[in-house]
């Protein structure tokens, strides 16, 4: 985070390689580690606040038993009956994409879901399945759907590119939406932290004036709170859109 | 949790409701959180659109650059796909106005 005299905002995102030599030689950086503690954080979460069992359920159990029923619901809605299929693939999408967004909420942690490359890793497996799901339930059907309906051929040779250039941008957007949203929050919480320190250097008035960004940063720290599951929300809705429209025939 | 309970349940809150005089209560509150659901989603579909032009012109950029490399042409491609891009990012901002005037 900030603590040098000039502002290096995206200095945050930087990969660095862990573990001394062992971690150069496997180029094992933060990105790695950290999908692996959310991971192991989903996992703990849904295994211990289950192992109970208990009919009424507690506090833990009874979150737990939320955010099945949350994704559960959410993929039934969307996909409809054929859904149930591909629910554990939205709840690990899901909860995998919330846990590094909030991780990465913490002090000192690092923000996986902030680098392109990881949201479109996602966002492309995604999109593959979606293919490989509408070529097994409509078969060659599946590329007439770059022709709209009711369209003349002398449009065709326009028509079908653009179809075809709209098709293909969806895992770009989904990929750009979570990362940017994350990076911008991540540049915004960085910069107004390098203002507290900066007015810091400037006595009494700029302890008082640091009260500013300080205030803006809780308020911005309660609206990554809601940033972090709403994308994880919009990525996995994305995700039941494009798998509904791959299952219909 | 199975749906019957859910039901029963939903039926004996809303009786209790009902009972103590908390229902008007209720409504108005159920009315302001739908005027916040809208908000919201308007909100949403504005940060969508911008994501969706950039993304389908960052596709018809990428395709146009990438066939220009491969049959060795200088920007025919790019300036084709580029044009293309364009219109597919107006043509996905449209069909989600669409779908949400529809809905």
């Amino acid at each position: 985070m900030a603590g040098e005299p000039s502002i290096n905002t995206f200095g945050q995102f930087e990969l660095h390689p862990l573990l001394g030599s062992i971690g150069k030689a496997l180029c094992f950086s933060q990105a790695p580690l950290y999908m692996m503690i959310s991971v192991g954080v989903v996992l703990a979460f849904l295994y211990y606040g289950i192992k109970p069992a208990a009919i009424v359920p507690g506090r833990f159990q009874a979150s737990v038993e939320m955010s099945y029923e949350f994704i559960h619901d959410m993929t039934m809605d969307a996909i409809g009956s054929d859904g149930i299929a591909y629910f554990p693939f939205i709840f690990a999408l899901f909860f995998f994409i919330l846990a590094g967004n909030y991780i990465g909420l913490l002090p000192y942690q690092y923000t996986f879901t902030s680098h392109i490359a990881i949201t479109f890793a996602l966002a492309v497996a995604t999109f593959t399945l979606a293919i490989v799901v509408s070529i097994k339930n409509q078969g060659l059907r599946f590329f007439a759907h770059f022709m709209p309906e009711g369209v003349s051929l002398f449009l065709a040779p326009l028509l079908v590119p653009i179809e075809i250039l709209t098709f293909l941008s969806r895992p770009v957007s989904l990929a750009i939406r979570l990362f940017a949203n994350m990076v911008a929050g991540h540049v915004m919480f960085d910069i107004f932290g390098a203002f507290v320190v900066m007015l810091a250097g400037f006595g009494v008035v700029g302890d008082v004036c640091a009260i500013g960004p300080v205030a803006l940063n809780v308020a911005l720290m309660a609206f990554e709170l809601l940033v972090g599951v709403l994308q994880a929300y919009v990525f996995a809705i994305l995700a039941c859109i494009y798998l509904r429209e791959a299952v219909a025939h | 949790m199975s749906k019957n309970n859910e039901e029963s349940f939903d039926a004996r809150l809303s009786a209790a409701e009902r009972r103590y005089g908390l229902v008007s209560q209720g409504q108005e509150l159920s009315a302001s959180n739908d005027s916040q659901k809208v908000n919201q989603s308007l909100v949403r579909i504005a940060l969508q659109v911008g994501t969706e032009m950039f993304s389908a012109l960052l596709v018809g950029v990428a395709i146009g650059w990438e066939l220009d490399h491969w049959f060795g042409v200088k920007a025919v491609f790019l300036i084709i796909f580029s044009f293309l891009g364009g219109a597919a990012g107006v043509l996905s901002v449209w069909r989600l106005v669409r779908s949400t005037e529809t809905s």
